[in-house]
C-alpha cells in the first residue's frame, strides 16, 4: 500500500515535471507553427531573459566585466534592488526587443532557405546568445527569487498523510511546482484565447497554415515573425523564470531546450496541446522508470536519456508524433 | 598566370575525372603533402602538436565522417559525441585486453564497432526523417554517455571513472602513452588521415556516393530509380561511424591519453562537429578539413589575440570565442551557406580568368 502510494506521489511529481517541460516545449511550437523555423535558441532564450532579470533585480552593471578589463575601473552594481514585478517588466522589455532584433539582422536574411539551414542558424544564434548573456551579466550561478515560495507544501503533506497508516507522511509536493503548473495553465489558456479571438492571433494562424496563401491576403510575413519571436521570448522568460526559481540560473538552465525536442517528438511540432501532453507523458515516464527501473536496476540517472529513447521507439511507429499533422511527401 | 588548364592536356577518361584536374592544384597538393611529412616533424613541438596540429588532424577524420552522413547523404546527426565514446571505449579494451596487438588495429577495431553501433541506432532513419530523426540521435549521444559511466567494465573498475591509454610503439616509436613525441603522433594521425580521407574522396565518388547524394536530394525520387534507401542509409550511417569511431579513439589514445567521457565526448562535441561541417561546406571532404582547420584554429588565434596581446581575462576571452564562433556560423549560412569549400571554388575561379575576366 505504502509502495503504491509512492508510486502516486512520483507520478504527481512526474506530471509537475512535465509542466515544466511543456513551459519550454510551447515556446518550440510557437515559433514552429508560424514560421517552420525549429529554433534550438529556445533554452538559451530562457536563460538569457532570466539572468536579464536577476541582474536588474540586483542592480548590475551590464558587461561590468569587460568595461573594467577595458578601463580598469571597478564598477560591479548600481547599488539598487528593484521590485520583483518591475524587473520582469524590463526583462520581457528586452525579450522584445532581442525578438525584433533578430527577425532583422538574421530571419530576413534565410527566408526560403531549406528548414536544416534554419535550424543551424539558431544554434549559431543560442552560441552567440550564450556568450552575450555571459558576457553582460557574468558566468557566475545566480539564485533567483521574484517572490514564489519553495519547499515541501505542509498543507498537501498533513491532509494525505491519512491515507496511508503510521509509514506514511502525506504527499511531498514543490509548492514552486505547483505554482509552475498554475501559471503554465494560464499562459496556455491566454495563448490559445489569443489566437482564436484576436486579429493577430488570426492572421499568426493564417501564416502557420500557408504561407503564400496569407501573403497573398495582405499578412505581412515580417511583422507575424517578429509578433511571433516576442510570444516565444516571453514564454522563454516564464519558463525561465521557473527553472530558475527552481534549479538556480546557469548554464544547464539553456540545456532543457534539448530536454524539450523528445517532449515535441511526442507530441508533434505543430501541436500546443501536443507540446503539453508530451511534456506530461515525458515527465510521468522519466520519473516512474527512475523509480520503478533506472534506480534498483540499472544504477539510476537514467532520467538523462529515457526520454529520447521513448522518443526514438516511438516515432518509429508514428513518424508525425500523437498529434501532428500526417506528413504527405510528394515527389 | 600561373593557374591555368590551358596546355593541360587529358588523353583518358581517368585523367579527365581526377581529384584534381588542374596542374597546379596536383602540385599544390604534392608539395603541401610532401612538406607536411619532410618538415612539418622537424619542427614541431609540444605546444603546437597539441593545440593546433593533432586536434586539427584528428577532428579532420571526424568531421570528414560526419560529412560523409550529413553533408553526403543528408541525414542530420547530433550523436557523434557518443560515437567518438564508443570508438575511444573499444580501443581502451582492446589495448588492454591485447597488450601486444598493435595500436593501428585497435583504432580501426574502435570504428568497426562504432559503425555497428551506428548502424543500429541509424535503422529508424528509414521512418525518420529530418529533424526528428537529429532528435533520435540524441538518443544515442545521452545513452552511450550514460552507459560509459555506469558501467564499470568499459573503464576496467578504475577508481577515478577515467581511462587512461598505455603505451604503445610502432618502427621502434612510442605513439601513445606519457612517452610518445610530438613528431610521431603527429606523423601518426597525419598518415591515418591521409588514407582515410584518400578512401573517403573516392568513395563518394563512387557508386556508393551517388547513392547517398541521390537519397539527400529526395529520397523517393531516389527510391524510384532503384536506389535501396536501406542500403544507402546503413552503409552511410556505418561509414561515417567508423570515421567518428576513429577519431574518437585517436583521440584517447594519441591525443589526450586519459579521458572522462561525459567531458570528453559530450554533446557540446556533436555540435562542434556540425558546426565544422557547415562552415567548411556541406558534402565537401575539402570543407570537412578546412572547418575542422577553422574551428580548431580559431579560439586558439582568438585566446593569443585576447589574453596575450590584449590582456584581458581567459573568461572574457571564453565568452567572446562563443559570441565570434555563433555570430560567424550565422554569418556563413546568410552570407554563403555552401561554407568554406564554397568560396575556395569561387576563389579558384577568379584565379583561372585572371587577370582578363572577360
Amino acid at each position: 500500500m505504502v509502495e503504491f502510494l509512492y508510486g502516486v506521489e512520483v507520478f504527481i511529481n512526474g506530471l509537475m515535471a512535465g509542466v515544466m517541460y511543456s513551459l519550454v516545449a510551447l515556446g518550440f511550437v510557437l515559433i514552429f507553427k508560424a514560421s517552420g523555423i525549429f529554433n534550438y535558441a529556445q533554452g538559451v532564450m530562457a536563460l538569457f531573459a532570466a539572468m536579464t532579470l536577476v541582474g536588474v533585480q540586483e542592480g548590475q552593471v551590464p558587461f561590468a566585466h569587460l568595461i573594467n578589463a577595458i578601463f580598469g575601473t571597478q564598477y560591479h552594481h548600481f547599488g539598487w534592488h528593484i521590485n520583483a514585478f518591475f524587473a520582469i517588466l524590463v526583462a520581457a522589455l528586452v525579450m522584445l526587443l532581442f525578438a525584433y532584433l533578430v527577425e532583422r539582422y538574421i530571419l530576413k536574411h534565410l527566408v526560403n532557405q531549406e528548414p536544416i539551414i534554419l535550424f543551424m542558424a539558431t544554434i549559431g544564434l543560442a552560441y552567440f546568445m550564450e556568450g552575450f548573456g555571459d558576457l553582460m551579466w557574468g558566468s557566475n550561478i545566480k539564485t533567483l527569487d521574484v517572490g514564489i515560495p519553495q519547499g515541501g507544501n505542509f498543507w498537501i503533506e498533513e491532509k494525505t498523510a491519512f491515507l496511508g497508516g503510521d509509514d506514511f507522511y502525506g504527499f511531498y509536493l514543490d509548492t514552486l511546482d505547483i505554482y509552475a503548473t498554475v501559471i503554465a495553465v494560464l499562459l496556455v489558456s491566454t495563448l490559445v484565447l489569443f489566437s482564436q479571438y484576436t486579429k493577430t492571433g488570426r492572421a499568426l494562424r493564417a501564416v502557420a497554415d500557408d504561407h503564400q496563401a496569407a501573403l497573398s491576403v495582405g499578412i505581412s510575413l515580417r511583422r507575424i515573425w517578429v509578433i511571433v519571436w516576442c510570444i516565444a521570448g516571453i514564454v522563454a522568460l516564464v519558463a525561465g523564470i521557473m527553472w530558475g526559481s527552481k534549479s538556480g540560473v546557469q548554464f544547464s538552465l539553456s540545456l532543457i531546450a534539448l530536454k524539450a525536442l523528445p517532449v515535441l517528438m511526442l507530441g508533434g511540432f505543430t501541436s500546443i496541446p501536443g507540446a503539453i501532453i508530451g511534456g506530461l507523458l515525458i515527465g510521468i515516464g522519466e520519473k516512474l522508470f527512475e523509480f520503478l527501473i533506472g534506480a534498483p536496476f540499472l544504477g539510476g540517472a537514467t532520467e538523462n536519456w529515457f526520454a529520447y529513447m521513448l522518443a526514438l521507439v516511438f516515432l518509429v511507429f508514428r513518424p508525425q508524433g500523437l498529434f501532428g499533422e500526417k506528413i504527405i511527401e510528394r515527389v | 598566370m600561373l593557374y591555368r588548364e590551358a596546355g593541360d592536356f587529358k588523353v583518358s577518361y581517368p585523367a579527365d575525372q581526377q581529384t584534381f584536374p588542374i596542374r597546379s592544384d596536383r602540385l599544390i597538393f604534392w608539395v603541401g603533402l610532401a612538406a607536411a611529412y619532410c618538415v612539418v616533424p622537424f619542427f614541431i613541438n609540444d605546444y603546437w602538436a597539441n593545440a593546433v596540429l593533432l586536434p586539427f588532424l584528428i577532428y579532420g577524420v571526424a568531421s570528414i565522417g560526419l560529412n560523409i552522413l550529413t553533408g553526403y547523404c543528408g541525414q542530420v546527426s547530433l550523436g557523434s559525441g557518443g560515437f567518438m565514446a564508443v570508438g575511444a571505449y573499444t580501443c581502451y579494451k582492446m589495448m588492454t585486453a591485447f597488450p601486444e596487438l598493435n595500436l593501428v588495429i585497435c583504432i580501426l577495431a574502435g570504428g568497426v564497432v562504432t559503425a555497428a553501433v551506428g548502424i543500429m541506432f541509424g535503422l529508424p532513419s528509414l521512418r525518420i526523417k529530418g529533424f526528428y530523426l537529429a532528435v533520435v540521435t540524441l538518443a544515442a549521444q545521452f545513452f552511450l554517455v550514460w552507459l560509459f559511466n555506469k558501467v564499470p567494465w568499459f573503464y576496467n573498475y578504475s577508481a577515478s571513472g577515467m581511462i587512461t591509454a598505455p603505451e604503445r610503439t610502432m618502427f621502434g616509436f612510442a605513439i601513445s602513452g606519457p612517452n610518445a613525441t610530438p613528431a610521431a603522433t603527429y606523423l601518426f594521425c597525419l598518415s591515418l588521415l591521409v588514407v582515410l580521407a584518400f578512401l573517403a574522396r573516392n568513395l563518394t565518388r563512387g557508386s556508393v556516393g551517388r547513392k547517398w547524394m541521390a537519397i539527400r536530394d529526395m529520397d523517393i525520387a531516389a527510391e524510384i530509380i532503384g536506389v535501396n534507401p536501406l542500403m544507402a542509409k546503413v552503409t552511410a550511417f556505418g561509414v561515417s561511424s567508423f570515421y567518428v569511431g576513429v577519431a574518437g579513439a585517436m583521440i584517447f589514445s594519441v591525443y589526450l591519453g586519459a579521458v572522462e567521457v561525459t567531458e570528453a565526448f559530450g554533446i557540446q562535441k556533436s555540435f562542434l562537429l556540425l558546426f565544422m561541417i557547415i562552415i567548411g561546406g556541406l558534402g565537401s571532404i575539402f570543407g570537412s578539413l578546412a572547418g575542422a582547420a577553422f574551428m580548431v584554429l580559431m579560439p586558439v588565434l582568438l585566446k593569443n589575440i585576447m589574453v596575450n596581446q590584449l590582456g584581458w581575462a581567459t573568461d572574457i576571452a571564453a565568452h567572446f570565442e562563443f559570441i565570434i564562433i555563433g555570430g560567424l556560423i550565422v554569418f556563413f549560412l546568410i552570407v554563403e551557406p555552401h561554407g568554406l569549400a564554397q568560396l575556395w571554388r569561387i576563389i579558384k575561379e577568379k584565379m583561372r580568368l585572371w587577370p582578363f575576366p572577360h
